[in-house]
């Protein structure tokens, strides 16, 4: 170890990398992985510069300006943003009745037999991991793949949306809420079932005052979720702004879709902006 | 007021929280206003006959359609949904990236602002609506379906990576230029080595996302489970619909599954 | 190469005045501890002198240039000659030690090879000859992130010792090490001074080691220069005064004191055996 080795330099012996084997497998593994993939995505970027595709894009676009005014046009349109809207917070409101028995069974903040451990824990986790599956399942379909369901079940229009709606923001709020409640005040709602209050009563006198802004907060922020999937399930005919772009779209109505998409976004802003200023006005 | 008056004073109750009635208030108008406009009607919803065509309706799926045949078709568009989720996640990790270096700030006010709001504008498309433009751009099929996800996902990434780019200390990389170190070296020694654990968890969670979402856009044409779904609904095979939506529920699981188990293994070392 | 510093101040942007005209004149290959209380001004000199921070008042030459009269890319290649050793290494923790190591010659290394070197590093063995000096040559393809924090103030000092400067600034380089390893590191970075005649300005708190290693002590009190003596005109009283608000024993790594340091030393600045 002497330092008289910094005088001489000498180059020293090559000194073999520990990781080189492994990041030349992984490299390797990722262009074998990567070559089947883009094939089966069909992934051709020359077809973006082909000029039939470039000469309907750009007369597409074209027609894009000026956006459609007719007033007609424009009250079917404000008809359409109520819908969307609509469709949103009853398919929250049906979420949120959903989601909430199922949070209340599945949490463990609330679990009497975990108390102890007392009688009935198998029975007491199996239920509550029952209803875990439940609401994963109800989360792991898309809601738009719901909403083509339930038009083919119901018909075209705005229930196919709420109910879809209700389905998988369920699942979604449901799963939400459980983790809430596990992270309230969960030593006074313990205390209260040791004292043999009833489960409902650990909630609303413990959990629920403590996590109350969470639980309201989290819920706006799904139903500004929700008004953007509104949107995109009106595309398979559940009403609102979406059935209209969509329809639009099809006779490549260029003037009509940008005025419905300058609405969505606008939109999307004004329910961003309520959402953050309900969520302040919370906390 | 003396403190012994204080003390005997009896204790003050909470005046109500008049924001929060006033919420509860406008929450439960607007659910109804809601429902009414919806002008959903009920009684024939819930009518005999109607309840009668849903049972049936819903009767059509199950058993699901097994045969070799179909299961072979329903493997296939579940290897092609994924291919279309994981490509435009790449392209998308790619892109957001390249355009969250301006996005934090690096070079300036004015690229800040410029690329904050292309994030935003891509981020605000929905992707359904990406792949209906698409469609439109590169023809029917898949490759409309990665690039409307690579361009929706562009969006939500740049801005994570931008976010995360601003958080991340300025020392190591400071030290490094102060040592004479150009720009990008600085960069990739110091900056990256904090930010990547996290931005490919951002990733990863995308990825979970865009599986989803890729299903979904094959309603538009764009290839896939969806596409077959669309396509077996609307001439009411409800059997081969049903293998579908299960095919889609086992990929949904299987890429969670993996995403979560990558993510939680340590991420190997930087350099 | 040179330094010199000429009645230089500083004040921070809060308004603290860091340092009040401060004049120092550094040969080529010198060596020069500097010593004091906390707060005395060390780090901000050592950062002056590293053209990391621009002085208020006075001005910096650096073999007779203003080094701040430079354009951006020479600034660079100046700073390239330039190690310093900072006192809490800012080296992310997921970097592995031998990239940590081999940063110190990114200020030479062109974008390419430095992008390369971060997927096969470029010269492992090289890294490994830095950290054998300083007693840490086993965990060189570790992650930064599982060292101690003496461990790590080692990689530090193995980087700019990687960089092969023509001047070395050291910021409390050994704060977080135990006599045997600081006294070891000390010596590798006269070491490297003496057979590459780079020039060495190191700020210590310990006295011992300042005592024992560096022919020239700067003494600082409150951001003023209170002496600046050859080692062996530096007296005991003088080192009690410049620590009287730290109390009553002086600072120190080792088990020596002042006389203890002059009887078994005499100023030698022989090379430290190994171990």
């Amino acid at each position: 170890m002497s330092a008289t080795a910094a005088t001489i330099q000498r180059p020293a012996a090559p000194l073999r990398d520990p990781a080189t084997t492994a990041r030349a497998t992984a490299l390797v593994a990722a262009v074998v992985v990567l070559w089947p993939l883009l094939a089966l995505a069909e992934f051709r970027p020359w077809q973006l510069f082909d000029t039939s595709h470039l000469q309907v894009m750009a007369n597409f676009l074209a027609g894009f300006l000026p956006p459609a005014t007719a007033p007609d046009f424009l009250a079917l349109l404000a008809r359409a943003t109520l819908e969307t809207l609509a469709i949103a917070t009853a398919g929250i409101a049906l979420a949120f009745v959903v989601a909430a028995p199922l949070a209340v069974v599945a949490t463990r903040a609330l679990a009497v037999s975990r108390i102890g451990p007392g009688p009935g824990r198998a029975a007491g986790a199996s239920i509550r991991t029952a209803t875990r599956g439940v609401l994963t399942v109800l989360r792991a379909i898309p809601e738009v793949v719901w909403a083509l369901v339930f038009v083919r079940a119901l018909g075209l229009g705005p229930g196919a949306g709420v109910l879809a709606l209700a389905v998988t923001y369920g699942g979604m709020l449901g799963k939400v809420y459980t983790e809430i409640l596990e992270s309230g005040d969960t030593r006074s709602a313990r205390a209260l079932l040791e004292a043999g209050s009833p489960r409902l009563g650990a909630l609303f006198y413990a959990l629920v005052p403590s996590t109350a802004q969470e639980l309201a907060s989290y819920t706006v922020y799904r139903w500004e979720c929700a008004v953007r999937a509104s949107v995109v399930m009106g595309f398979v005919g559940a009403g609102g702004l979406g059935q209209l772009m969509d329809q639009s779209m099809k006779m490549l109505n260029g003037g009509e879709a940008s005025t419905i998409l300058l609405t969505f976004l606008a939109l999307v802003i004004v329910a961003d902006a309520m959402s953050a200023l309900i969520r302040r006005v919370l906390s | 007021m003396s403190a012994s008056a204080a003390a005997a004073a009896p204790p003050t109750r909470l005046p109500p929280c008049w924001g929060c009635i006033a919420l509860a208030i406008g929450v439960v108008a607007a659910v109804t206003a809601s429902f009414a406009y919806l002008a959903v009607d009920y009684r024939q919803l819930f009518s005999h006959e109607s309840m009668r065509l849903m049972a049936k309706f819903v009767g059509e799926f199950f058993p699901p359609d097994v045969a070799p045949a179909f299961l072979a078709k329903a493997t296939w568009g579940a290897l092609q949904t994924f291919a279309v989720a994981a490509v435009g996640t790449l392209l998308a990790v790619a892109a957001g990236a390249a355009i969250a270096l301006p996005a934090s700030g690096r070079f300036g006010l004015a690229p800040r602002l410029g690329a904050r709001l292309v994030l935003n504008f891509l981020r605000s498309v929905p992707e359904l609506v990406w792949a209906a433009l698409m469609v439109i751009a590169a023809g029917l099929g898949p490759f409309a379906g990665t690039l409307a996800l690579a361009l929706h996902t562009t969006g939500v990434l740049g801005r994570l990576y931008a976010e995360s780019l601003e958080n991340a200390s300025p020392a190591p990389e400071r030290a490094l230029r102060e040592g004479g170190s150009g720009r990008v070296a600085a960069f990739a020694y110091a900056t990256l080595p904090l930010v990547t654990a996290q931005g490919v968890a951002y990733a990863l969670y995308r990825l979970e996302m865009n599986i989803r979402m890729a299903a979904v856009l094959g309603f538009v044409g764009a290839g896939g489970l969806g596409q077959l779904l669309y396509f077996h609904l609307s001439i009411f095979q409800q059997a081969q619909a049903s293998t579908l939506l299960i095919a889609m529920f086992v990929l949904v699981f299987a890429v969670d599954s993996l995403s979560a188990f990558v993510r939680g293994r340590l991420l190997p070392a930087h350099g | 190469m040179s330094l010199r510093l000429e009645a230089a101040g500083l004040v921070h942007a809060n308004g603290h005045r860091a340092l009040r005209d401060v004049s120092i004149a550094l040969e080529r290959g010198e060596r020069v501890a500097v010593i004091g209380p906390s707060g005395a001004g060390k780090t901000t000199l050592v950062r002056l002198l590293g053209t990391s921070l621009k002085p208020s008042e006075g001005r910096l030459f650096i073999d007779d240039g203003d080094p701040w009269q430079l354009g951006a890319n020479e600034l660079r290649r100046l700073r390239a000659r330039i190690g310093v050793v900072h006192q809490s290494p800012p080296i992310p923790g997921r970097l592995r030690v031998v990239t940590a190591v081999l940063a110190g010659r990114l200020g030479t290394w062109p974008a390419w090879n430095a992008i390369a070197s971060l997927v096969v590093p470029g010269d492992a063995a090289g890294a490994r000859a830095m950290l054998d000096r300083l007693d840490l040559g086993d965990r060189v393809f570790d992650r930064c992130d599982r060292l101690s924090g003496g461990q790590l103030q080692r990689v530090g000092i193995a980087r700019v010792l990687y960089q092969q400067p023509e001047i070395v600034l050291a910021d409390e380089p050994v704060s977080a090490l135990d006599p045997a390893l600081a006294d070891l590191s000390v010596g590798a970075l006269v070491a490297e001074s003496e057979t590459r005649g780079a020039t060495l300005v190191a700020s210590l708190h310990a006295v011992d080691l300042a005592l024992k290693w560096f022919p020239r002590l700067v003494g600082m009190k409150a951001g003023e220069v209170v002496f600046d003596r050859p080692n062996a005109a530096v007296t005991s009283s003088m080192l009690h005064d410049l620590y009287a608000t730290e109390g009553r024993a002086l600072p120190e790594q080792g088990v020596d004191i002042v006389e203890e340091v002059r009887r078994h030393n005499v100023v030698s600045l022989k090379r430290p055996g190994c171990q």
